[in-house]
Order: structure tokens, then sequence, then C-alpha cells
């Protein structure tokens, strides 16, 4: 699937050079929430505000390995009008999630695990956007935007 | 219950203090290393006959849902074999993410660092104690 | 497309033409540096505008945006002229000197420059003309740089006082050993309670405490993203290893928060301050005596 998404609209713009972690081992995870604290950083967000991207791109990364074997993390900064921020993508060819609302709302869980925390990831992030198609893949989209 | 990969961990050092087993794991925490020093762990607490652990998370960089669950696992298997655990060491901004994330590690106990998680143990555990 | 690039930093490429008319434009502002740069400073003064500077710091200042602004003629890129307007504004800004100033003097020195064009080619108005084309969108360009350069540093400042008057307002007290107080009093929007939680958690960790008493009573409005907010807090303090008291909470509002979902269950509350500091003082163990009586009375 395309790693683009709904969240980026004509007044978002994509800087400057993205960085890829394939996703495949837990090792990956590590390294995709590291390289993802790093960008923050390098942005200028605290290092709290830092701590939740890291986390956020723990918990998706972790549905790639447990649920679709193999995918891939972006990261890239982004612009809009004055505001400075930091873009996630996640994308998989895995099963696919049936029901996207049902899955960002609290409580709901896929096999009788806890779920893919996506509705903990919102909390984590300021916008998320969410494609899926039973199947074929998924992509998770996010944005955190500096203060 | 989730079982460790085959391959290769990174070792968490554990130390022996007493009756207590003090876990301290670094930063690059994946998810099999967590795994291997959950069990670990609970074979050491019977092997060492321990009465408390403290797993010190000083270093560690984040904790989401699936070291959440682990964690709360690894807690109660150390229950059922008589000994008590406790966190030490998370930092503000990781305790801050967890809330922020909606995730409590209700029922563990847990204090700021290795010497209060210390002084806890001391508290709970010496049978004598006056409270 | 937009672009992402700084359009201030470089001026677009000039023609072959162009760089000759620059070229030539530029020896003249040189030559006549001592004169244009007089008549400019004179300007400034007549216009009233920089009234914090005395004359010879604006005579100083002039000096070097007068030589950057011809640099950045000649050169064609707005690096150094933007390092200098930055530099600048965090010289003058806290002299007390206004956006309309900054933008103003610029103006001035473009109004001068372009005078001294007209005077210097006015026998020839083609050649008028095509110094004009040259030198009127450069000077706009320059112009811009140093009017945002000077906006954005201004706003960077504004900034950081807010931050530090909202820090100022909500101090972590530490009033005895692992017992911290943070009383809160004002608005809180969401960027406030980040904010107030982030000391919060750091201020456990450095004085070591063991309980907190957060008192709500000076809190303009409390609605339910407050009140999840301190939920929140709660549990993080917790991790810490803290335990956190709520007062100034009302039963009133508590019931109100309640009945609207928010999960209260995990949060000591008590009336008022002082009782929140009594209990935090039981939990931790102290006895309290009065002075000059005995215990228990």
């Amino acid at each position: 699937m395309e790693a683009r998404s709904r969240i980026e609209s004509p007044d978002v713009e994509r800087e400057a050079s993205t960085t890829v972690v394939s996703i495949h081992s837990d090792a990956d995870i590590v390294a995709a929430r590291q390289k993802g604290r790093e960008l923050a950083r390098s942005l200028g967000f605290s290092a709290g505000e830092a701590t939740l991207v890291a986390t956020a791109i723990s918990e998706l990364a972790r549905n790639v390995v447990q649920y679709a074997i193999r995918g891939e993390v972006a990261l890239w900064p982004v612009t809009s009008g004055r505001r400075r921020g930091i873009a996630i993508s996640v994308r998989d060819e895995g099963p696919g999630i049936p029901d996207v609302d049902r899955a960002l709302e609290d409580g709901f869980s896929t096999s009788g695990r806890l779920g893919l925390g996506l509705p903990g990831v919102r909390r984590l992030m300021d916008e998320i956007d969410i494609e899926s198609t039973p199947g074929r893949g998924t992509l998770v989209c996010a944005t955190k935007w500096r203060h | 219950m989730e079982e460790p990969k085959q391959g290769a961990y990174m070792e968490v050092p554990i130390l022996k203090q007493g009756a207590y087993l003090i876990a301290t794991v670094q930063s690059a925490l994946t998810d099999g290393d967590l795994l291997k020093l959950r069990d670990t762990l609970v074979v050491s607490v019977s092997k060492h006959r321990a009465r408390g652990v403290i797993l010190d998370l000083t270093a560690l960089d984040v904790l989401d849902s699936f070291s959440t669950r682990t964690l709360r696992d690894l807690a109660h298997m150390i229950r059922l074999r008589g000994a008590e655990m406790v966190i030490v060491g998370i930092q503000p901004e990781v305790a801050f993410a967890m809330a922020q994330f909606g995730l409590t590690l209700e029922g563990i106990s847990t204090t700021l660092d290795l010497e209060e998680g210390l002084a806890y143990l001391d508290g709970s555990t010496k049978p004598n104690r006056i409270a | 497309m937009p672009n992402t690039r700084d359009q201030t930093a470089i001026l677009s490429p000039p023609s072959v033409a162009t760089v000759a008319l620059l070229t030539e434009l530029v020896s003249h502002l040189r030559n006549n540096r001592t004169h244009l740069r007089e008549e400019w400073v004179r300007l400034i003064t007549e216009a009233e505008l920089l009234t914090a500077m005395s004359r010879d710091e604006i005579f100083a200042e002039a000096t070097s945006v007068y030589d950057s602004y011809v640099e950045g003629l000649e050169t064609g890129t707005l690096e150094a002229l933007q390092s200098y307007a930055r530099n600048l504004s965090e010289r003058i800004i806290p002299r007390g000197v206004e956006t309309h100033e900054v933008v103003g003097i610029v103006l001035l020195l473009r109004d001068v420059l372009a005078r001294s064009l007209f005077a210097k080619y006015r026998s020839d108005f083609t050649i008028l003309n095509r110094m004009l084309d040259a030198y009127e969108p450069a000077a706009n360009r320059i112009a811009i740089t140093v009017a945002v350069g000077f906006v954005q540093e201004r706003e960077r400042v504004i900034r950081e006082q807010q931050e530090a008057i909202r820090e100022l307002s909500t101090p972590v007290l530490q009033v005895r050993e692992r017992l911290l107080i943070l009383p809160i009093i004002g608005v809180i929007d969401p960027h406030r309670a980040r904010q107030l939680t982030e000391q919060l958690l750091r201020g456990i960790r450095t004085n070591r405490a063991r309980v907190v008493v957060i008192d709500i009573t000076g809190v303009a409005a409390i609605d339910a993203s407050v009140a999840n907010h301190l939920v929140l807090t709660v549990e993080a303090a917790r991790l810490l290893g803290a335990t956190v008291i709520v007062t100034g909470l009302s039963p009133e509002i508590a019931q109100t928060l309640v009945k609207i979902g928010v999960d209260l269950g995990k949060m000591t509350t008590v009336g008022d301050l002082q009782g929140g500091i009594e209990e935090a003082e039981r939990l931790l163990g102290y006895k309290v005596f009065p002075i000059g009586g005995t215990q228990g009375s």
C-alpha cells in the first residue's frame, strides 16, 4: 500500500529525508522506536514528547511483528504553516483490520488478547489515520506537532 | 502466555542481595529479552528461595502494552512462588507516556529507586515488623 | 507545489545581463557609501525611529546593515544578512525596539538607494529602468528577510517569557521531607496541564517525594478534561512511588464529574489543603506536636 495517507493534506508538507526501518523481529521494534526518539529530539521535541512518540512507534511496530510478520516503519519531519512536527507511517501486508472504527474504541480486543493498542496510540499522538483491507494489509499514519 | 523465540538474548544481570534478587534492565530491551528475563527470574526465585524481587527499570526507554502485560504476568508468577516483586526506577517521561496511553501496573508495587525499593521490601517481608 | 525551503535565503539566479547591472550597482553603492549612509541615518532620525538608541548606536548599526545589504546584492545570497538580522534583533528587542521601526528603517534604506539610482541615471531612462529591474526584486527580498528575522526573534522571546511565567506561577513546594505540595491556580489548558504534570513528576524524582498534595481550590474551571488529567497525573505519580492527595475538590463537583464518567476511584481526596497536609503527614508517619503543648493535645 502507498505510504502516504489522508493525513497528508495539501497544507502539510513532507520535509527532507525519510527514515525507514524494516520490521521483522523484536529487535527492529527497538530500533524503530530509538530512531523515532532521535528524530523527535532533533526536531526540538522535549524528552517527554519524544517518549510519547517512541511509545507509539513501539506499539505499532509490534502489531506488525505479531500479526503481519513483516512490514515497514517510516519517519519524517513535517511542517504546516509555522507548526513543525513528526510523522510516522507503519505499513504491513498482514491480515488487515476488519473493523477499524471498533479497533480504535477502548476495550476492543482481538483473539482474546488486549487488542492492537490503537486507542492508546491515538492518545499519544495528535492525529492518526488508519487504512486497512482485510487480506491485503494495513497502513497506520500518525503525526505529532511540537508545542 | 508468550514463549521466547530462539535466538540471541541480552543477559540481564541479576544480583542476589540477602533474600532479595535485583535485576537491572538495559535500555534496548527487546520483547524476547523481557520474556527470557521473566522466565529466568521465576526460576531464580525458586532456586534461591528469594523473598523479594526488585526489577530496576531506570534505563528502560519505553514501557508499552506488551511490556506491561509481561510485567504483570511476572509479578503474578513471583507471588505464586511466595515472593514479592517491586518495580523501581521508572523514568518520569516513561510514567507519563504510560499514563497517557492508559497502561497501569495495577497490583504491582512501584517505588522511585533501588533504595526505596529495598526499604519497601524490608517493610513488607520482615515477619515481625510493626506496620 | 509549495516550496518547503526557506524562500528568502537565495535570490533567484540572475541572468548574465542582470549580474553586470548588479555589479555596477554595487560599486556605485560602495563608492557613495559615506554619503548614502548619512542620508539614511538622517531620515531615520527625522522619522523618529529607533528612539531607544543613541545617535552613535544608530550610526554603528546603520553601517553594519548597509554593508550587509550591499553584500547581499553582490553575492546573491542572504545568509550573512539573515544572521546579522537575527543578531541585531537579539540585541535591540530587549531595548524595546518595535517591529514597525525595523521595517521602517529597512524601507528607508531601500528608498535612499533607489533615489540615488534615479539621480545617477536620470539622463538615460532605458538604463535607469534596467537598473531598477535588477535592484527592486533584490531590495524587496532583503527587506522581507530583515523584517521576518526580527519578527521571528520577537516571537521566540515572547514564547520563552510565557514559558517562564507559567513555570513561576506554579511552584512545586517541598515543605517537609518526602512531601510536595502543588497549589494550582487559574485556568488550565491542555498544554499547561501537561506541563504541570511533567514538572510534578520531575519534582517527585528530584525531591524523592513519597506524598504529593495537589490543591485545586484555585482552579477556575474543573471540567472533565482537567479531571481526567488529574487522574492521569495520579497514576503516573504512583509509578514513581508517590501517593497523590487532591484537595480543594468539593463534593458537588466530584459528584458531577463522576456522573459524566470521570473515574475518581483511584484518587484520594480531602476537603481542604490543611486537611490534605495532615493526611499526608499521617501517611508519612509524622506526628505533629503543637509548640509548647504535649503530644495528643
